[in-house]
Parts: C-alpha cells; structure tokens; sequence
C-alpha cells in the first residue's frame, strides 16, 4: 500500500458516529486486541491513513501516519541507523503506530530509555467534537498548552482518535552485547539494584527464573569494560525480542499471563504459578491460576498494579483505579468525547 | 492589550468578602500564617518576570498538608480564586497573583522525604529545591537530571509544574522524563496520587498531563523523581566559527555521526562578547558564534567521542576547536555560558528574556529574521541557545526608563514568538506560559484547540479558581488580540462578539 492522507474520511466516520451517535472500535492491525475489554461498536479502519509525514534524522524527529505499520518505521529509521529506543511490541505483523501510541507498551530498554510516551512530542487528534486538531509539535521542548500528545499515549483510544504523531528517536548505540549470568532471582535482583547505582552501559535486564539476562549497549570502550567485568556467557541478541513479542518458553504455558508493573526495588513476590523478571525489576511477568483478587490485593501491597494479559479472564483486566480517580477520569472523558463515541469501555466499563 | 488580568477580556472574577475569608480561615486554622497588610505583600507581587506585578489579596504560607486542604476547601466554598507559587523563580509569571485572589505559598514544604538508593528515587515535598535534591542523593552517586538554571533557588513544585528543562534535556530529558510520582491537592481539597512508584499506572496518564500544567489543575503536594547514576566523566569542547550558519550545521553533523552529547550550546557574538568581559572564559571574542559542546558518560566512550565531535567539528568549518583540559578550564567554559544572562544585563539596563523553540534546520533564517527585526525595532538582541534541543533564548536588551522601550521590547518579542510558531517551532520551549506568553498562545492554537485546552481545565476545575488567567487564554482574549494582527483583512475569530 502507498502512503495517503485519508483523514478526510477517518474525520467523516467521527462526525457520522457523532450525529447517531454509534460507538466506534478504533482498530489498526489489531494486534493488541487482546489486551483491555472488549467494545462493541463499528470498526473505524486506521490502515489507510498511511505513511511517512516527515524526518529528517539530523533533527531527531519523525512524524508518521496512524496507520503505518510499525515494521515500516522501523525499517525506516533502521536505513538511517536511528531507533525508537523505549521497543514498542508489535504482537504479530500487523500492528500500526496508532496502536503503539494508544496501547504506550514498551520493551525491555524502557527502564533506561524512557516508555512510549518519553518518545511522544506531538500529536494530531480527531476529537469527540469531530474537529481534528495539532497539538505538541516536531520540537524536543515545547510546554504551550495541557500536554495532549503525552496524554493520548497508553489511552487506549478511549479520548480521541489519534491520526498522526511526531516522536523523538535516537541514533543506534555503536555496541551491543548480550550476556547471561548464573544465579538465582533474588541475588539477582540485589545485584540489579546495586548495578543501577553505577554508571554502567545496561540497557535490557532480565530474569527467567535461572539465569540473568543483561543487554550491554553504548560505545566500544564502556561496553568491553562492563562486559569484562561482569563475565557470564555471551547470549545470543534475539533473546531480547523473543521477549518482548513473548516468544520465550515461559511464555507459551497454558495458564492465564498477568503483567506487574512495581517499584524496580521490589522483591521476589509470593504468588502462586511462574514469574519473570523484566526491566531490571519493574517489571514481573505471572503465568498463574491464582484470582485476580488475590493477585492484585499483593501487588498493591507493594505499591504496583497488575494488568491481565489474557482476554476474557477477568471483568477488569486493568487495575481498579481509586474512586477519586476514576471520577476525575470519567470528568475527563466526558469534556473529550462527550458522547461516549471512541472505544467505549475499553479501558474500564466506566469509561 | 495590558498582561495583567483583564476581567474585560480574561473573565469576570468573583467578589471575595476578605473579612469574612479571613475570618474563616482564622476561625478554621489559628495557627495558619496569613499576610494581609500591604508591606507584608510587597515581596510577593511578582516572581521571576519582575516587570509585571500585582498585590495579592492575602498571602497564605501553610506548614502542614491539612493546613493547605483547609485554605483549598475554604476557598472553594466561598469561590475565591488560587494562585499557587513555590520559589517565585519562574520567568512567565504563573505565579503572578491576583488581586481578587489568595495566593498559596508552598515553600515552607521544604523536606527532603526519602532518598532510596535502590529505587533510585526520591521523594521530596514541593518547596524542595532542586538543587537540593541532587546535593541529597550525591553521597550515593546519584542525581536528579533537570537543571534549570536557576537550580540553586527553584523548588521542584515549580519544576513540576512548568515542566522546566536546563542544559541536558537532550540527552536526559525535561522534568517530566524524570518523575515517578506526584500527589497533588485538586480545588475541591481532595488528595489524588498521579502515576506511582513504579515505572507506570493504570489509567490516563495523568501525571503527564498535570506536569506542565501551571498550578491549573491541582496544587503539588508531593514528588517522587527518579535519581540517575552520575556519569563518570564529561569533558567540553569549545569550537569558534565566523558565521553562524556553519555553528547551527555543525550541531546537525554531530547529531549525523550517532552522538548525543550532554549538553549542546551556542552564543552568538553580542553574548559571546558579554560572556568573556564578564566572566573571562577565554571565549574567541571576535567569532560570530561558538558551540560548547559536553559529552559524558564512561571515560572510555567521551575519549572516543570527543575525537570524533573534533573531527566532526573541523569540516564543519571551525576556525578553532579547544577541549577543556582541565575540570578547572571546563567549569570555565560553562560559567561563560551559565552568566550569560547577567552578562547580557550589564550592556543594558535592562533584558528581555525569550524562550522559543525551532526545528534546529531553521536556525539560520530565523536568526537573520531576528537581526532584521532588532534592526525594525531599534533593539540590540544576544542570542542564547541551547543548540541541542532547538531552544532559543533570545535575550532583547532595552531601558525601561527610556519611555516606550518596555513597550518595544515585548513586541519585539512577540513577533519573535511568532516566527518560531511560524516555522513549526513552540513561543515555549521550557519557560511556560504563565501570563507572559498568553497572547502568543493565540497565535500558537487555534479556537477548537484552546477550547478543548478549556475542557481539560473544567474536568478538574469546573469553576476556574485555580490560577485564573494563566497558560490557557480565553477566546475573546485571542479575538481582540488578534482584532491587531488582522490579516489580509481577514479577522482571525469572526464568529465572537467584540466588546
């Protein structure tokens, strides 16, 4: 498919759905529809808004098309050896920028790097008073206005439409090398701690219940240094997508999969089933049986959140919010999308 | 069009009965420190942008959290409007208070709370200053990142809601890079926890949308930022060119080669001048432009990369490319760069700070845009930047007893303002828009946007009681500021009545 703008129509589909008003179910490759609740409404198509808006890589900014596959701009900052340095996932070959930005999944250089929404810096948005409007722009500091762009990141397409972004990107690291450590998760996890501390070139870390897995990524020299320092063996670098596009044997048993999001510093927790330990700690993967009552009552002991990953399991696959919260969410969303039009209940039923 | 609030165009304000606010809040808290007389409120007038002040209706300093819930609550009820302030460092005057309104004083909330080496975080109350963060978390090598300049007196309140920047946001980021947590008090006095301890939170990301937003939306209470490793080593370069054209490609070409340097600077040849007959930096006092370039991180890879930048440096074009030999020397070339300000203070009585962004390829023609304007307006302008990033800061030097040079120097910056916008760049790059850049806003957004700016607003202030008149302007502001930039005759708003 060839680049187009096709926003006159995506605007269009908006202000029809707004006249009945109809629910819409913003979709791109669909890779990510596993994740949140389920909407019924009429499919608004992000595929055909496509393309490279600009980038120039001298000025570290690249403006695309919602609907863009992820692949493509991958390749595209690849040919200029830029990346997107926070990994979004793409599930599959179908997933689009629009999704990145909506779902804001990040991979495993998010704990050095930044997440999705570090990399936003601007956006356009087709509203829920059918206006599509700019707001940010291609500038690393810009603070005019409410921050809508950073907003829009990880909502689920629950505020609005997101036709287009600007993001931020990086130059590739000059080395990389991947090592794997012998030793078990709670030394794991101190020795995390400690290293954190230090200025070493750590860009990916994480444990499968026996081994330390750590990605080494800077220059020449800080890389050889940090590499001869810690020893292990040397890991092959496809280890680190394999997990983040949930490749890895872990991965694949039969039993339902949460994501913990908790302070990096937190121990080894107490739940039944297999865990894995990503972006130095932050991070748990839980593959249990366990009620999502009691999985949550201990994550928040901690002072995290757990997210189910697997569809239909649970009412709520994200985190409860807190009362006030969610009373300032539904405020928010209904001074956005006052008639409840994009990706109702995707996030919470409330919503 | 004046910039300190205007009912006429900024919305009607309500009448507060002060003595029956005093009353109250005395009533409610005996112990809670209320300025209200005159001499008392003299020093809170303004805060970093001095040339625009207004009297408080009464100054609020509470010690304690209940203290400020109780001040938020009071004044919900009785619908007097808010103005929070934490240092009163910041340079647009969003702490400018009103004098229909109280302004809340959140400096006495000065704790450092927790540093926790192994969460590398630390979690401080808002008067904190920002300085001190770092300062706290040095013995076990660690940092807070954002540096605005004026770090030593600045509180992270403040930091958080301008979602202030400094010299390494390229490379580190801007306050809202480096947060974890912020707790805030909404205008109804209710506590909400904005992202969390860990590295993310379910829901909107609202701790995103909060940074930034000017004491609009809630008022900070508390702030949990993340601390970094400090970087083992940074060396400087200092390059001179003859024109500042071959600088602003220089900084692309770094970029080009896969280097992301610490901090990235330049200073045209008024700034350099002023720099080195200040400071003595050792500045090449007859280059039209010099790059300071930092880099940093593991002594092995800035070797590497300092040989590179040099080599980079020199096709570019430099004339002369020097690397601080010492800790001593590169100190030096930063204090040059760092008083550039008050540098440029003593060619003038007085200067007007700028602080637009630009996508860095639009460097030269804006720059020669600037020079023909200071030409129209009769003003010497030094040019700051942080060249890394697209930050300008245009510094406009004029005597404000000279009469109408105030009045030019604010139009000259304006239309600054506008050429930035005009070539997709911000009229804000880190400073925010605090009262000083509200028209500018006009030009920046047009009226579907900063109406939706308005509901984002009336989700957590239906009222409009916190901080009225700041960040956001009203449509019949842009309509009337706009009446004076008509454009081929083409009225921007036409749709809204003109009073």
């Amino acid at each position: 498919m060839d680049d187009f703008d096709d926003s006159a129509r995506l605007l269009e589909q908006v202000n029809q759905a707004l006249q009945y008003p109809t629910p819409l179910r913003i979709q791109g490759g669909n890779s990510k529809a596993f994740l949140g609740r389920e909407v019924a409404g009429e499919v608004l198509d992000t595929r055909s808004h496509r393309g490279v808006v600009s980038y120039d890589p001298t000025e570290l900014v690249i403006t695309v098309r919602c609907g863009t596959p992820l692949s493509e701009l991958a390749d595209v900052l690849d040919a200029a050896q830029q990346m997107l340095p926070c990994e979004p996932p793409a599930f599959g070959d179908q997933a689009t920028v629009g999704g990145m930005i909506a779902s804001g999944l990040s991979g495993p250089r998010r704990p050095w790097s930044g997440s999705v929404r570090d990399f936003v810096l601007g956006t356009r948005i087709i509203t829920g008073h059918g206006k599509h409007l700019r707001f940010g722009g291609e500038v690393m500091k810009n603070v005019a206005g409410y921050d809508m762009s950073r907003l829009m990141a990880g909502s689920f397409g629950c505020l609005g439409l997101i036709t287009e972004v600007s993001l931020k990107v990086l130059p590739k690291p000059r080395q990389c090398s991947s090592i794997s450590l012998d030793m078990d998760s709670d030394r794991a996890l101190l020795r995390l701690a400690e290293w954190a501390q230090q200025p070493l070139p750590i860009s990916a870390a994480c444990h499968d219940g026996q081994r330390l897995h750590l990605r080494l990524e800077g220059g020449e020299g800080s890389v050889t240094a940090a590499h001869d320092r810690l020893g292990g063996e040397l890991l092959d670098p496809t280890y680190w997508a394999d997990l983040n596009e949930q490749r890895l044997d872990f991965f694949n048993a039969d039993q339902p999969l949460w994501r913990l999001s908790v302070p990096n510093n937190t121990p080894r927790l107490s739940l039944p089933g297999a865990q894995l330990i990503d972006w130095g700690g932050a991070q748990r993967w839980l593959k249990t049986d366990a009620d999502a009552g009691f999985i949550r009552s201990i994550v928040e002991e901690v002072g995290g959140h757990a997210i189910c990953y697997t569809s239909g399991l649970t009412e709520s696959p994200f985190h409860p919010l807190p009362t006030a919260l969610l009373r300032y969410h539904h405020s928010l969303k209904q001074q956005l999308d006052p008639q409840g039009i994009f990706n109702p209940g995707r996030l919470y039923a409330e919503l | 069009m004046n910039i300190l609030y205007d009912e006429r165009v900024d919305g009607v304000l309500p009448d507060v009965d002060k003595t029956g606010l005093l009353l109250a809040l005395h009533t409610q808290w005996p112990d809670l420190e209320v300025l209200q007389h005159q001499e008392e409120l003299k020093p809170y007038e303004c805060d970093g942008l001095s040339a625009y002040r207004t009297t408080p209706m009464l100054v609020v300093l509470p010690r304690t959290l209940a203290q400020v819930q109780g001040v938020l609550r009071v004044c919900h009820e009785r619908q007097v409007p808010v103005v929070a302030r934490g240092a009163g460092t910041g340079l647009s005057g969003g702490a400018l208070p009103l004098e229909k309104g109280v302004l809340l004083v959140m400096a006495r909330f000065n704790n450092i709370l927790h540093i926790d080496p192994a969460a590398r975080s630390a979690r401080v109350q808002p008067g904190v200053r920002n300085l001190a963060i770092s300062q706290a978390a040095a013995p076990f090598g660690l940092y807070y990142a954002p540096d605005p300049s004026s770090q030593i007196a600045c509180s992270i309140g403040g930091n958080v809601a301008e979602n202030a920047g400094g010299v390494h946001c390229l490379k580190y980021g801007l306050t809202v890079h480096n947060l974890l947590q912020v707790d805030i008090l909404t205008v109804e006095g209710e506590p909400l926890t904005l992202g969390s301890q860990a590295l993310d939170s379910p829901g909107f990301d609202l701790l995103a949308l909060f940074t930034g937003s000017e004491g609009m939306l809630g008022v900070i209470t508390e702030v949990t930022v993340k601390l970094l490793p400090k970087p083992q080593t940074a060396r400087v370069l200092l390059a001179a060119f003859d024109s500042v054209e071959k600088a602003g490609r220089a900084v692309g070409d770094i970029i080009a080669a896969g280097i992301i340097p610490g901090g990235l600077e330049m200073m045209d040849n008024l700034a350099i001048r002023a720099a080195e007959d200040f400071i003595h930096a050792g500045y090449p006092v007859d280059a039209e432009a010099i790059l300071l370039c930092e880099l940093d991180g593991v002594e092995a890879d800035v070797h590497d990369d300092c040989d590179r930048v040099r080599e980079v440096l020199r096709l570019a074009g430099a004339t002369e490319v020097r690397q601080a030999k010492d800790e001593a020397e590169r100190v030096r070339f930063w204090a040059g760069r760092k008083n550039a300000f008050p540098a440029v203070g003593r060619l003038s009585p007085d200067y007007y700070c700028m602080d637009g962004t630009i996508p860095r390829r639009e460097l030269p023609g804006v720059l020669k845009a600037i020079a023909a304007l200071s030409t129209e307006y009769e003003l010497r302008v030094a040019n700051v930047f942080h060249a890394g990033d697209g930050n300008m800061h245009p510094l406009i030097l004029f005597d404000a007893n000279q009469p109408g040079e105030l009045d030019r120097a604010e139009a000259l910056g304006g239309k600054i303002l506008e050429l930035c916008v005009k070539v997709g760049g911000s009229i804000t790059g880190e400073h925010g828009v605090g009262r000083e850049k509200i028209n500018q806003m006009c030009a920046q957004f047009n009226s579907d946007e900063l109406t939706l700016f308005h509901g984002i607003k009336a989700a957590f202030d239906p009222s409009g009681l916190l901080n009225p008149g700041k960040n956001i302007p009203t449509l019949h502001r842009c309509a009337e500021f706009g009446a004076m930039h008509v454009h081929m005759g083409q009225l921007p708003f036409p749709e809204l009545e003109r009073f």
